[in-house]
């Protein structure tokens, strides 16, 4: 079948994916969690009905400018951020002002406080660790490949996903209040090795031709390599889907965007081996070759 | 063509590496109860820890599953020791001192599988206290940050404070006398025999024994104000000498401020100031309820892709699943057995490589359909299969070691990950992959050999 000639296609639907992730990105930003921002977040639990509006007024009352936000998560729990500077006996105060006031029994769940300093270091190091993959990725597959092209293009593969990662994030932040922690710090690079791990078994299918096959173009011998990936490609992504939807549709709440994250990651990942990947490193050398005749 | 001697025997290797796992991985009480078929079974099944001695070498493990702190709920500190006034040699050990001394005062607060540990970001000099079960984190912050030094100082005659009567004692108008907290044996919170208020007893060291002598002799009449800190917590008069090599502080003490001053006493000074800089503390129920809700789902996910292998490749499929039980049952015992921490960045590094795995049988299989229909025999298409697919696997699953080796940071370098989230992640990437690795060339392969006979 030939997968390649639907090229402008594959670069229609990426290209719609990564203008909204970019546009989502920049309009709403990113929601960051206090790992990243630094400041408190308490989870307060609250036994029985109440006036919800009664509640995050007393919460204001007390903490005044320092209330970042305040985010219900169903009927009987709430999710309030402060900025820095809050501490844990003001967390404790509210709890008793809001059982006097409303008159339910108030408990904390959750509480978290990250020091302004301590927030900038994961993102760097998480940069770093990136940075120093990528450039590990790019050696070792041009030593394995003996073909530095295959690494760079695998890279852009690469960055098609978390790109469109992002801007998913974006999106949950803006419309779900989904904030930007650790987790998902891992939901990327989870994906970012699954979609890596994806396009080397495809890339891998492609030089194996190359070597086999090497009196023919490089078009054939892609669609072949895609043709032959195919199953295998489906099947194991529907595995991992089956998997994280069981996940995102019965787990525990805390985990729901964690999941839905990497869903995203594992879809994203296996759509951009065969139809993104793989288009690419043929155009290009479409194009070296039309270089060298002229 | 094969030995089937050699084939068998890797065959038993495989299954009783998948008991021993198996035992490993079960929980270490295990109730059962079947109330079924005419069966009446209600037993209690107590797996005992691992202990192994053999003369002086000495291996014990508990075979728990060590969750971490957002799994299974609790607190996590981070505090900053300030070194400004240590020079550069001494900073290592001091920090070190510093973590010692944190640790025996978390253990007098009773918290079981405390973790505390040392870290350097940049040029932070961090202590990570990590307290499972512990959810009001402000006592424990109150007891474990307080630097502790306990000083006995007199009142400084040259000072102008001096003469006037119950002006407060602070550290500028008092000299030390030499005799700190460190020449104390033991604490321990008392009552004292004639008010009958809470006061905290001491045993002196026997080298100091007579120092305390010297001073009380020389303070007879005088103040001996006893500091904790900045704070002067007890200033009494010395009436006289003390050579017994006991004494007390008396002062107006609580009980639980007696029992915190001597598990400070005992636990020893903090040769560095520290300070809180993070702090986290999920409630167990929360975490636990999650986990339970999201051990059903996996489980029905699971479900989903037994019956997905098995509808795709039949009899192959089974195979495939035998080789995932095997991976799965090594990969707890392996958690267990090291022992690692697991977190959910952990069980999301643990999904990905279970997926990598499923993936690996998945690559062999098609490639020897591929085979097949090129018209070869099934053992033939087995061994060309397996060999055709093995450069993709080798090369994809050594890319994923690369990546989770930079994550993990097994060196330390400073500018990257030193601990951590994604660390977790990290350590059961790699390990998934590499077991990954194993059971496809060992498992599977001897499997697939054994089961596929036909010509």
């Amino acid at each position: 079948m030939d997968w390649i000639k639907f090229r402008p296609l594959y670069l229609l639907i990426s290209g719609i994916a990564i203008t909204a992730s970019v546009y989502a990105m920049v309009v709403w930003g990113f929601r960051l969690g206090i790992d990243f921002t630094g400041g408190s977040i308490v989870e307060y639990h609250l036994e029985g009905n109440v006036d919800k509006s009664k509640v995050e007024a007393v919460i204001r009352n007390e903490a005044k400018d320092n209330t970042k936000a305040l985010r219900w998560l169903g009927d009987d729990n709430l999710e309030s951020r402060f900025g820095v500077g809050f501490t844990q006996e003001q967390a404790k105060k509210i709890g008793s002002n809001i059982s006097d006031i409303v008159s339910v029994k108030v408990d904390i769940f959750r509480y978290e406080e990250v020091g302004p300093t301590f927030s900038q270091e994961i993102l760097k190091k998480t940069l770093y660790a990136v940075m120093l993959t990528s450039i590990g990725i790019l050696v070792f597959i041009g030593l394995q490949f003996k073909d530095w092209r295959f690494g760079v293009f695998a890279i852009v593969a690469l960055l098609h996903d978390i790109i469109i990662l992002s801007g998913t994030f974006a999106f949950l932040g803006h419309f779900q209040g989904v904030e930007i922690d650790i987790l998902v710090v891992t939901a990327f690079l989870t994906t970012f090795s699954l979609s890596l791990y994806d396009t080397i078994v495809v890339y891998d299918r492609l030089r194996e031709s190359l070597v086999r096959h090497a009196g023919e173009s490089m078009y054939m011998l892609a669609n072949r390599s895609v043709t032959e990936t195919a199953v295998r490609s489906l099947n194991t992504s529907l595995t991992s889907i089956f998997l994280l939807l069981a996940l995102f549709l019965l787990g525990g709440d805390s985990i729901k965007w964690f999941t839905f994250a990497l869903l995203v990651g594992v879809i994203s990942g296996t759509y951009s081996s065969p139809f993104v990947a793989v288009p690419l490193i043929v155009t290009w050398d479409q194009i070296r070759k039309s270089w060298k005749k002229n | 063509m094969f030995k089937i001697n050699s084939l068998w025997r890797k065959l038993i290797v495989i299954i009783l590496l998948t008991i021993a796992g198996a035992y490993i991985s079960l929980p270490s009480n295990l109730s059962v109860n079947i109330h079924q078929f005419g069966l009446n079974i209600e037993k209690n099944i107590t797996r005992p820890a691992l202990n192994i001695q053999v003369g002086s070498f000495r291996f014990f493990r508990d075979l728990n599953l060590r969750l971490g702190l957002d799994l299974a709920g609790g607190s996590h500190l981070e505090f900053e020791g300030d070194i400004s006034k240590i020079g550069t040699e001494d900073q290592a050990s001091a920090m070190d001192a510093a973590r010692e001394a944190i640790e025996r005062r978390v253990n007098i607060f009773g918290v079981s599988e405390a973790q505390v540990s040392t870290s350097k970001v940049g040029s932070s000099n961090r202590i990570v206290v990590e307290l499972p079960g512990v959810k009001d984190t402000q006592e424990a912050v109150n007891l474990i940050g307080t630097t502790a030094r306990v000083d006995f100082r007199a009142v400084d005659p040259t000072s102008t404070d001096s003469t006037i009567s119950g002006a407060p004692m602070t550290l500028e108008n008092t000299l030390s006398t030499g005799f700190t907290g460190q020449d104390l044996l033991r604490a321990k919170s008392a009552f004292d025999t004639t008010s009958g208020r809470p006061i905290v007893s001491f045993e002196i060291k026997s080298e100091s024994i007579k120092k305390f002598g010297d001073i009380t002799t020389n303070l007879v009449g005088q103040r001996l104000v006893v500091f904790l800190d900045e704070r002067a917590i007890s200033a009494p008069v010395v009436q006289t000498p003390i050579t017994t090599g006991t004494g007390q502080i008396s002062g107006q003490f609580t009980t639980e401020e007696t029992k915190a001053l001597s598990g400070l006493l005992n636990s020893g000074a903090l040769p560095v100031p520290i300070k809180l800089i993070e702090q986290r503390s999920v409630e167990a129920s929360l975490g636990q309820e999650a986990v339970q809700r999201s051990f059903a789902a996996a489980g029905v996910g699971l479900a989903m892709v037994v019956l997905f292998m098995i509808l795709s490749y039949g009899r192959l499929g089974v195979l495939a699943i035998m080789a995932l039980v095997v991976y799965g049952v090594l990969a707890l015992s392996i958690y267990k057995l090291v022992p690692i921490v697991l977190t959910l960045p952990g069980i999301a590094g643990f999904i990905l490589s279970f997926g990598m795995t499923v993936d690996t049988n998945i690559l062999i299989f098609e490639r020897m359909k591929e085979e097949l229909r090129a018209g070869r025999s099934w053992r033939a298409s087995m061994e060309t299969g397996f060999g055709r697919a093995w450069s993709s696997i080798r090369d994809a699953n050594v890319a994923t070691v690369i990546i989770a080796f930079i994550l993990l940071n097994p060196f330390n370098f400073s500018f990257l990950h030193t601990s951590g989230p994604v660390r977790g992640f990290a350590i059961t990437l790699i390990i998934g992959v590499m077991l990954s690795l194993f059971t496809g060339i060992f498992v599977t392969r001897t499997l697939l050999r054994l089961f596929t006979k036909r010509e």
